[in-house]
């Protein structure tokens, strides 16, 4: 019965979403109360439902309910519980309801925010996120069924992706698509602004939040993926460059350029059509990610079953979406005209810098991801883009990125003064130089590159500490002075720095392992010992044991450096349901680098193959994510200025005096 | 389509364990060589991995070969070339420069340089406007406030 | 001006639409052949163990036939094998088989098991010959003509209805070329 309950309210949901979504369109043109209240209230109620439906799938799930073929395909009943709840999210169509459910919790917190939103902007933005709420619902209810029967139901499910049985795993698509979808609302604001034909600081000020949260969203759920590749799949990677990391990595750029256009918008009321084109093109890539990973055009190991019929519905989604929102983007953009002016120099003119150099890099991985299937379709040629096409061409294009950002924070608002914040930064680039010089004479490898990369992370991480010290005026004040200051700092000035920072800590990571990494592939028996980056490491003993739904085999290690011992263990697991095998890489997370052993089957009775790796900083790969993260965090709770004509009411302040912006 | 999940699932075992030890050439420096073309050859029956990632057969086969041909003295591009013959341009995860790739290789500058030119104009324009506009404006008051508020 | 870079942006998309709608109806994974219109490599390889003859470049000149990769391993050899059979019962071409990267053994009593469609088969346990071929998985079959030439190559199982359709009609022609 629970499963008709979910599909019923499923039905529901898509009725009233189309229902609510005329509404909200009437309702924005006149002034009838009736149709906005409508239309706000089913935003809640559309929620409820698909949560309803969610809950009835992971009932499903959770009851081992094989008579729903999702749970028959998905599940099985010797999976541990807490995999059998992610297990909702481990397929194709509980991850698309999954999908909706953040939609539409978007939309109904958006409802119940109406404060300070002008009405019709309110009513057009909740208008335009139902009718994608309406698209995504059609294509669950018409192509994906999470709710389809299977009768008579069988004795077991033919269990889930062993992969996906991981923590790293199961709690990584919700953030995702909380990155994903949160995108949508900005894309909706965008559209409403182009229908009402304002973009203003107001807009700017709503728009702000929501972007900062989907991005931190995006950035923890693309770290948190990364984190799981490099720790599940055993090969001392983290990012590979595959369409479906590709795929959460576009959005993530066009959304960090959003973050910082949008700035300009509620700062100095420009940049408006190019903020408003920003947003629709940051939801719009999250879209075509969900096409790419779906719809099987770049079939990749993290794909999803693809199936033709669902491509073509996501693509009929992608242009009514896209498509429409580009089209009222191109008849009505001309009408948001700026009413504030910058001097180029200026941090106005940094953001502009940026957002050109994000947009490129974007449209880098876009047509490298791509470029396949455009030859393909072009002459039927097959070739392949791989990471060493990207790792060669986005390199450059990133640092130049960072390196600029540095400058970027220290220029004031409207007109800057660019030899006086070239001046402020000589500490970081004296610090940058010697770090670079050491590094230069110090390193075993990869000196010119390494020497590079990590004056880029001092100079990165310098600018940020410079740009708080004169802020809060450090050793130019009093200490409690300077504290206070620290304590008033607007979020947004706080957010950048650390954010920055957290890019800089997350550069130092990426150079680390790509430059450093030392790597050794030896065969050991139990006893043996093998040696990497200065570690005598030794295999004391291999055994098996049975978890909870596989067998597995766990190798501990023991690795020696100078009188210190560190104790590591690995696993293998076999996973008799699904017949795959999944390594649990043993991994030593240390100062200044990690140990990380991965090992394979000791097929000759010789002993087990083992890989032993040093990987020089790659916890500050996940820690700068985190950082990064941190600091959209504390930006998003700067809620910014109150609109600009409150504030001429309130009484004039009696003296200025010039500051560092 | 679902027969080639059903195949490819044969070749593609997710723990990745792949270089086994038997297969390292003594000499590092050629092992080093070979090590960097297997981070550019794709294995191609598992999408979007290098043989140097991947414990699939064929990955192996081809890791044998990329050093078979290296100890008998091969350059690099001689052994890219070998392979190119047998499987095509899809088994190089960084495509020549070519006909069909040239669009691939000269975008990221030529949008680069793009940008650049907007962004150029754009500014450009921007400081006009700024000399056009009045000396103290509603934003230049709005900053004076916001400073006021920030020196708390 | 303004307009026209108003524009830009959907004639973007559009573009790349058209590129998604038409990437749709290709498959990623088919990758094609470089071996089309090229002689068959040179390779002679031993018996499969338990079998008396091996299988040589030279055995498959002179008439149109098939060489088909195959492995006890493979899951969707056995769901094309019956087809096979059935063609080599009728005689409708001759079929050349090369194990690709079986235990020893393994071929053969995968054979008797289930039938020899085969007229020659060739061990590849190395996996040599099945690279020189540019072979990516099991089954792929290869049509060749009768100067040794490769004509056309099939990714993945034969169907009834894929011999019917493509393959006995293609045969059919090089045989009257």
């Amino acid at each position: 019965m629970t499963p008709e309950i979910g599909h019923f309210a499923l039905i529901l949901a898509f009725a009233l979403a189309m229902a609510q979504s005329v509404a909200l369109f009437v309702g924005a043109r006149g002034d009838d109360a009736g149709f906005a209240v409508f239309g706000r209230r089913s935003a809640i109620v559309v929620f409820a439902l698909v949560a309803i439906a969610f809950a009835s799938l992971m009932h499903a799930f959770a009851v081992s309910d094989f008579s729903v073929v999702n749970v028959y395909e998905n599940s099985h009943t010797a999976k541990p519980f807490i995999y059998k709840l992610t297990g909702t999210w481990g397929n194709h169509e509980g991850s698309m309801l999954l999908w909706v459910l953040i939609l539409t919790l978007f939309s109904a917190v958006l409802a119940a925010q109406g404060r300070g939103c002008p009405r019709d902007l309110h009513l057009l933005t909740l208008g335009v996120q139902a009718l994608v709420i309406v698209a995504f619902l059609a294509f669950i209810l018409f192509t994906s069924n999470p709710f389809e029967r299977l009768i008579p139901a069988p004795v077991d499910g033919t269990g889930l992706n062993p992969l996906l049985q991981d923590p790293g795993l199961a709690i990584h698509p919700p953030f995702l698509y909380l990155g994903y979808v949160g995108f949508s609302i900005p894309f909706s604001f965008a559209v409403a602004a182009l229908l009402r034909g304002k973009a203003d600081t107001v807009w700017a000020r709503l728009v702000r939040p929501w972007a900062l949260i989907a991005w931190v969203f995006l950035t923890i759920g693309i770290a948190l993926g990364s984190w799981w590749a490099y720790y599940e799949l055993g090969w001392g990677g983290w990012w590979a460059w595959d369409p479906v990391e590709n795929a959460s990595f576009m959005p993530w750029l066009a959304g960090t350029a959003l973050i910082h256009s949008v700035r300009v918008v509620e700062r100095r009321d420009a940049m408006k059509g190019w903020a408003v084109l920003l947003a629709i093109t940051a939801f719009s890539l999250s879209l075509v990610g969900t096409f790419l990973v779906r719809s099987g055009v770049l079939t990749s190991v993290h794909a999803f079953a693809v199936d033709p019929a669902r491509g073509v519905f996501i693509l009929a989604i992608l242009v009514a979406a896209i498509g429409g929102a580009l089209t009222v983007f191109a008849m009505r953009a001309n009408s948001l005209s700026a009413t504030g002016a910058f001097s180029a120099v200026s941090r106005e003119g940094a953001l502009v810098v940026n957002n050109v150099l994000l947009l490129v890099a974007c449209a880098v991985v876009f047509v490298g991801t791509f470029y396949p299937l455009f030859i393909d379709v072009l002459s039927g040629d097959k070739i392949s883009v791989g990471a060493p096409y990207f790792n060669m061409i986005f390199a450059p294009i990133a640092s130049i990125t960072l390196a600029l950002a540095a400058v970027g924070t220290l220029l004031a608002w409207k007109k800057g003064d660019l030899p006086a914040s070239l001046k402020r930064l000589i500490p970081a680039a004296a610090a940058a130089l010697v770090i670079g010089v050491l590094v230069l004479f110090l390193a075993d490898r990869a000196r010119v590159s390494g020497a590079f990369a990590l004056a880029l992370v001092v100079w990165l991480v310098g600018a940020a500490a410079i740009d708080i010290a004169g802020r809060v005026k450090l050793f130019r004040a009093p200490m409690s002075d300077s504290l206070n200051r620290a304590r008033g700092l607007p979020g947004a000035a706080w957010g950048a720095a650390i954010a920055h920072a957290g890019l800089a800590v997350f550069a130092l990571g990426a150079a680390g392992i790509s430059l450093w990494k030392s790597e050794t592939v030896v065969l050991m028996a139990e006893g043996s010992t093998a040696e990497v980056a200065g570690y005598e490491v030794t295999l004391q003993a291999v055994e098996q044991f049975s978890g909870p739904n596989y067998a597995a085999e766990r190798a501990d290690f023991i690795a020696r450096k100078g009188g210190q011992a560190i104790a590591l263990s690995g696993e293998r697991r076999f996973y008799p349901v699904r017949g795959m095998e999944t390594s649990e890489a043993a991994i030593r997370m240390q100062w200044p680098g990690d140990l990380y052993i991965s090992f394979g089957e000791n097929k000759s009775g010789n002993g087990w193959p083992v890989r032993l790796f040093f990987n020089p900083f790659v916890h500050f790969l996940w820690l700068g994510a985190a950082v990064t993260a941190l600091g959209g965090l504390i930006a998003f709770g700067d809620r910014g200025k109150k609109p600009a004509k409150l504030r001429h009411r309130q009484p004039k302040p009696v003296a200025a005096e010039a500051a560092p912006a | 389509m679902r027969l080639f999940f059903l195949l490819a699932a044969l070749f593609v075992s997710v723990s990745a364990f792949a270089a086994e030890p038997d297969e390292l050439l003594d000499d590092p420096a050629l092992e080093a060589r070979a090590q960097d073309l297997d981070e550019h050859l794709r294995c191609v029956v598992c999408q979007s991995q290098s043989i140097a990632e991947s414990n699939a057969p064929l990955a192996k086969d081809l890791r044998i070969l990329v050093r078979e041909r290296i100890s008998q003295g091969d350059s690099d591009e001689e052994v890219i070339d070998y392979i190119v013959e047998r499987y095509g341009d899809y088994v190089l995860l960084k495509p020549p420069v070519q006909g069909n790739t040239l669009f691939l290789w000269a975008f990221p500058a030529a949008a680069l340089l793009l940008g650049a030119a907007g962004g150029f104009f754009f500014l450009r324009g921007s400081k006009k406007a700024i000399a056009a506009s009045a000396p103290l404006s509603a934003d230049d008051e709005d900053d004076v406030n916001r400073i006021l508020k920030e020196r708390g | 001006m303004r307009r026209i870079v108003f524009i830009f942006p959907i004639l973007v998309f559009a573009v790349v639409g058209a590129f998604f709608a038409y990437g749709l109806t290709r498959d990623p994974s088919n990758i094609p052949s470089q071996l089309i219109d090229r002689p068959l490599p040179e390779f002679d390889l031993p018996a499969i163990q338990g079998m008396e003859k091996g299988l040589s470049t030279e055995d498959i000149k002179g008439e149109v036939a098939l060489v088909n990769v195959f492995g006890s391993w493979c899951v969707s050899c056995h769901v094309e094998h019956p087809v096979l059979m059935e063609l080599s019962k009728a005689g409708a071409v001759p079929i050349y088989g090369l194990n690709w990267k079986d235990e020893p053994g393994a071929g053969k009593a995968w054979l008797d098991r289930y039938g020899n469609p085969y007229d020659l088969v060739g061990d590849d346990q190395a996996g040599r010959v099945a690279i020189d071929l540019g072979v990516t998985g099991a089954p792929e079959t290869f049509v060749v003509d009768r100067e040794g030439r490769v004509r056309f190559k099939v990714t993945g199982p034969i169907t009834e209805q894929y011999w019917t359709n493509t393959l006995a009609p293609l045969i059919e022609e090089l045989r009257r070329s």
